[in-house]
């Protein structure tokens, strides 16, 4: 019998692999292979003189476009559009999970015409970012669409430029960008140390010491005693003009977080809520201690897919403020210029590979979390 | 019970706002559409228009229809392509485990987030060596290898959800790998199969890059037809608010119809507890 | 399995895929040498039938397609046999249409004939990568080196040769206004910008707009105009011909003018079609709009406007007697399937009877100096004066005097200089990135 049920696991393994070959090979060429074909065409000067020519002539130049793109001063637009990633990734999840957990707990109650509500807050995942963007620029425009809602209430007009306003808010100098970083993730170390203390455990207090030590040698001393990484100050900040961009973005996918949520606290046993509400919790504590923290692993995948929205704000930038747009610039619209407008394909692919490097900032921690969890089931 | 009625009317009043937040660039789109190229200005944009014209929805339909057959193919067909692989390989992930096999599903995962952009020329390289190039079996082959990722992800957690324990007194029976899945996985996969379809058909549906750099015009999808409305450079905002609404009309009718098995599935998908 | 063997699987796939990609670049490099070096490098007058499939690829759909539709119908009185593929591909002055193109040329399917800016825009990127036919002989057998004005062919050439046939000419340096308003509020057609700053404080203080601005686009658009004014014909062709530099205090003066100028536009400009800025314009909004002459087609076609009369027109300042030309062209690529058809096609473009079919639809001119006026309206008509009669500049925002690459880079120093207004550093900036794109010394 043993022997048997092992013979049919090994039968079944091969199958597995052989069932799964298919996909491995073409998500490994066409994944791998070409963001490796990427890589190698940001190592190499393609796109100086004749980058079009059918047999175009591709020199192996190392990092020098990666240099390029972190010091030139030309490319502070670059930076820029690196910094809006970031804030447009993070105000895209703060905003889309925020108010789709405001609106499933709205909806978690007894509602007339629930259905109604669920599809008018979904709908918007249904439309293409063109589409969106097309309707939302007619939207934000300056002199029409929004500025004009106060006038309903008698009030003078809002003179708000959505999507072309210049000012910037929480400016620092690109000169310190390491250090901001560092700081930051000290606070995220400090924080996990605690815990790790309070927990005991042992190997992660010493790795996030080590983590935490160095990251305050570098902010404390190193900074100071390194060249700066670049030769003038540079200021770049969180632009007010993404905020158009980012409203009709949280308009468009806040629904499917409400979604995911709804189904979350739908699923939570009617039970724990009953028990809660005669320890005397009111709906408040409910949600905040019990319903919330259940929601996690709904949370998680909410995040992911979000985070692979962000990547395709392409088309949503695109569509509402323009690709020359710098206020509202994004480095796969910068990618997208530089390859296919100023045809200097080996800068673009740098782009590429950057915009690749951040967005594995945001999964990696994840994909490692839940691989870990899955090992744990 | 006051105080309970107050909550109540709150409740109602906070949905009532937001419901109508949510339909402004709806009603915005379709008042624009209903106008005459003449009568569209920022400054009335909130406005109905004086008379509804609805020409405007007829030139765009008659623009677009051959788009719109073209998206259909492209959009079933490739919906069905990778929700099948989708379902396989979230079946092998999930309940035919093996060494190594985590490593590769989070390999394969990784393939959801590269920016599209950045495999534009190689894309159209390959699809031109093996000859699908300009038509829409290429767009298929794009869309079915780069949703492999996503669609083995949502089968996975969906699979995730299934106990394991019912696999195995058909596994003492002998029921080998093909069996298991046919007979008894499948027919539990309905609610899987809602969640991934909805979410390719929508990413399909509405995608525009490889649409617009991967076909020629006879292949060319929906959204590349909408932009031809939209382009120019005189722009009268009619005919693209036309045509933005009737390209949403098929995967609006899905949200409307199939929304509840939407959410359903993604209850399924989304909870490990 | 922990994460670091993840990371480790995932460097080694990495790397094995990246290694692959390279051994194949290698044997690109290595077909390359032994390629045969003959090519065809001239178009060839062979007067054969033309017949099979031409596909044309251009951004003309919408509101332009009627005019690229009227010229496709004479191309198929003459060519029966040839079935058109009107392959377009819209999106803000052809920035898909750009992508598209780049990607089929790289892969090795280049349509039969593509729609591109004439001069630089073209020779920078097609020309330079040895991807386009010379059409001299194509010139000579229709008798176009008469009838097109020369400045202009030596704009669309150069020593190797002549890259495409011009279907249209578009005037860049015009300032349009609404004549009953400027007497209602006591202005005269502004002859210089000091004039336009004179008139532009007395404007602000009514409210008005005194000049409407749209996207970056049309920053660059304004710029190239403030610049012709300030450097003069002469300095604005040295420019471009590296002979000035970009850091010459005459050029940080431009930059200078312009700061000046900005201050009396809008500041909504950023997110405004350049239809919305014509319209401020109409309504009465705003005093002036420099824009090239789509304007007025959009203003007679689109809003009916009766020319000269609802509306005016003059030379932007200082640029009297200066005609700032931009061209749409077509030309033909290396390696196309139907090399007869592609010919056929642009002895069409070129043909009297095929601009006289598109121009008046277009809202443009005719590159040809015997077009028949008749068919055109009371703007075309002066238009077609002046190009005969002016002296012609090109156009840095449309394409004919800068390469791709630096018109790219322009519109982020553009970015720059909106945000900061820094006169010597924005020159500065345009010394280095017409450097790095070979421009300029």
């Amino acid at each position: 019998m043993a022997t048997f049920n092992s013979l049919g696991k090994r039968k079944d393994k091969i199958i597995s692999i052989l069932v799964l070959l298919p996909s491995m090979i073409l998500v490994g060429i066409f994944v791998y292979g070409f963001i490796g074909n990427s890589i190698w065409v940001s190592l190499t000067d393609w796109g100086r003189g004749a980058g079009l020519a059918e047999h175009p002539v591709k020199n192996f130049i190392g990092l020098e476009n990666y240099r390029f793109l972190f010091t030139n001063f030309i490319q502070g637009r670059f930076r820029q559009d690196l910094v809006n990633a970031v804030f447009y990734t993070v105000f895209l999840l703060v905003g889309t999970l925020g108010l789709g957990l405001f609106l499933a707990i709205l909806l978690d109650r007894p509602v007339k015409r629930e259905g109604f509500y669920r599809t008018v807050f979904l709908y918007p995942m249904a439309l293409s970012f063109i589409v969106t963007g097309t309707i939302w620029r007619w939207l934000v425009a300056p002199s029409g669409g929004l500025n004009l809602i106060p006038k309903i209430f008698g009030l003078p007009k809002w003179n708000f430029l959505w999507v072309s306003s210049r000012d910037s808010i929480l400016n620092f100098n690109w000169q310190n960008i390491i250090q901001i970083i560092l700081i930051i993730a000290s606070f995220v170390f400090a924080i996990i140390l605690i815990r790790a203390i309070m927990n005991r455990e042992k190997r992660v207090i010493i790795k996030f010491s080590i983590f935490l030590g160095l990251s305050l040698l570098y902010v404390l001393v190193l900074h100071r005693l390194l060249p700066p990484i670049l030769p003038m100050e540079e200021a770049h900040g969180f632009n007010l003009a993404t905020i158009g961009i980012l409203i009709a973005a949280i308009w468009q996918y806040s629904g499917y977080a409400m979604a995911l949520y709804m189904a979350g606290l739908r699923a939570l046993p009617a039970s724990i809520r009953e028990s809660a509400m005669l320890d005397g919790a009111n709906e408040f504590i409910y949600y905040a201690k019990i319903a919330i923290p259940n929601l996690r692993p709904i949370t998680l995948s909410a995040v992911v897919i979000m985070a692979h929205i962000s990547l395709k704000m392409f088309d949503l930038i695109y569509a509402m403020a323009g690709a020359d747009n710098g206020n509202t610039g994004h480095p796969s619209i910068n990618m997208y210029l530089t390859t296919f407008r100023a045809n200097n394909f080996a800068r673009g692919a740098a782009i590429a590979v950057i915009l690749f490097i951040v967005a594995a900032f945001f999964i990696i921690p994840y994909m490692i979390h839940s691989h870990k969890e899955r090992q744990g089931l | 019970m006051n105080k309970y009625k107050l909550n109540k009317i709150l409740l109602y009043v906070v949905l009532i706002i937001f419901v109508a937040i949510y339909l402004v660039p709806m009603y915005m789109a379709f008042v624009t559409a209903l106008k005459d190229p003449s009568e569209i200005n920022l400054s009335t944009a909130w406005k109905l228009p004086s008379e509804a014209n609805w020409s405007s929805f007829k030139e765009a339909f008659l623009l677009m229809a051959p788009n719109l057959r073209n998206s259909l193919i492209l959009t079933v067909s490739a919906t069905v392509i990778s929700a099948m692989i989708g379902s396989i390989n979230g079946y092998i992930f999930s309940k035919n485990r093996f060494r190594g096999s985590e490593v590769i599903f989070t390999l394969i995962l990784f393939g959801m987030f590269i920016p599209y952009q950045i495999i534009l020329i190689p894309l159209f390289q390959v699809l031109k060596t093996i000859g699908l190039y300009g038509s829409l079996g290429g767009l298929v082959v794009a869309h079915v290898v780069y949703g492999i990722p996503i669609v083995t992800m949502l089968f996975r957690n969906f699979y995730d959800q299934i106990p394991s324990s019912i696999m195995e007194s058909a596994k003492i029976d002998g029921a080998g790998f093909f069996r298991i899945y046919s007979g008894l996985i499948l027919p539990l996969s309905i609610p899987g199969f809602v969640v991934v379809c909805i979410w390719q058909f929508t990413q399909i549906w509405n995608e525009f890059l490889w649409g617009i750099t991967l076909t020629r015009q006879a292949a060319n999808p929906i959204t590349v037809g909408l932009s031809q409305l939209a382009g120019g450079q005189a722009v009268s905002w009619n005919l693209p608010m036309a045509g933005s609404l009737l390209s949403a009309v098929p995967v609006l009718i899905i949200y409307i119809f199939l929304g509840k098995y939407f959410i359903r599935g993604l209850l399924a998908g989304s909870l490990k507890e | 399995m922990n994460s670091k063997k993840v990371i480790a699987m995932l460097s080694i796939l990495l790397l094995v895929a990246s290694t692959a990609v390279f051994a194949g670049g290698q044997q690109d490099a290595q077909t390359m040498d032994s390629a045969p070096a003959k090519m065809v490098e001239k178009v060839e007058v062979t007067g054969n039938p033309a017949s099979g499939d031409l596909e044309i690829f251009s951004w003309w759909a919408g509101d332009e397609g009627p005019a690229l539709d009227a010229l496709i119908r004479v191309f198929e009185k003459k060519n029966p046999a040839v079935n058109v593929l009107n392959a377009t591909i819209t999106g803000g002055s052809g920035v898909n249409a750009k992508a598209v193109l780049k990607t089929r040329m790289l892969g090795g399917d280049p349509p039969e004939s593509f729609q591109v800016h004439a001069g630089q825009e073209l020779i920078g990127t097609w020309v330079a990568a040895k991807r386009m036919l010379d059409l001299t002989p194509l010139f000579k057998a229709e008798g176009w080196m008469d009838v097109f004005p020369k400045d202009l062919v030596n704009l669309i050439g150069t020593k190797e040769g002549i890259w495409s046939v011009p279907v249209n000419i578009h005037r860049s340096n015009v300032l349009w206004y609404v004549p009953e308003n400027l007497a209602k509020w006591g202005i005269k057609p502004p002859k210089t910008w000091d004039d336009i700053f004179a008139a532009g404080d007395k404007l602000r203080a009514k409210g008005i707009v005194p000049l409407s601005l749209a996207t970056t686009w049309t920053a660059n658009h304004l710029w190239e105009s403030v610049a012709l004014g300030v450097l003069g014909a002469d300095d604005y062709d040295a420019l471009w011909a590296g002979k000035i530099s970009w850091a010459d205090p005459k050029v940080v003066k431009v930059w200078e003018t312009y700061g000046k100028v900005l201050k009396y536009t809008n500041n909504d400009a950023a997110s405004l079609s350049w239809q919305q800025a014509t319209d401020m314009v109409v309504n009465g909004q705003a005093a002036f709009n420099i824009m090239g002459d789509w304007a007025a087609g959009y203003m007679s076609t689109t809003l009916k406007l009766e020319p000269s009369v609802d509306y005016g027109w003059m030379a932007s300042p200082g640029t009297d007697g200066n005609f700032m030309f931009l061209a749409d062209s077509f030309g033909a690529p290396k390696g196309t399937k139907n090399p007869d058809a592609t010919l056929a096609w642009l002895a069409a473009c070129g043909s009297r009877e095929g601009s006289d079919a598109f121009n008046p639809l277009k809202g443009s001119i005719s590159a040809r100096t015997d077009a028949d006026l008749s068919l055109y309206n009371v703007y075309s008509k002066s238009a077609a004066e002046d190009f005969a009669s002016n002296r012609i500049v090109g156009s840095l925002a449309h394409g004919v005097v800068a390469n791709e690459g630096f018109m790219n880079d322009f519109s982020t120093v553009m970015e720059m200089f909106l945000k900061s207004r820094d006169s010597q550093q924005a020159a500065n900036a345009c010394q280095a990135i017409a450097i790095q794109n070979g421009m300029g010394k």
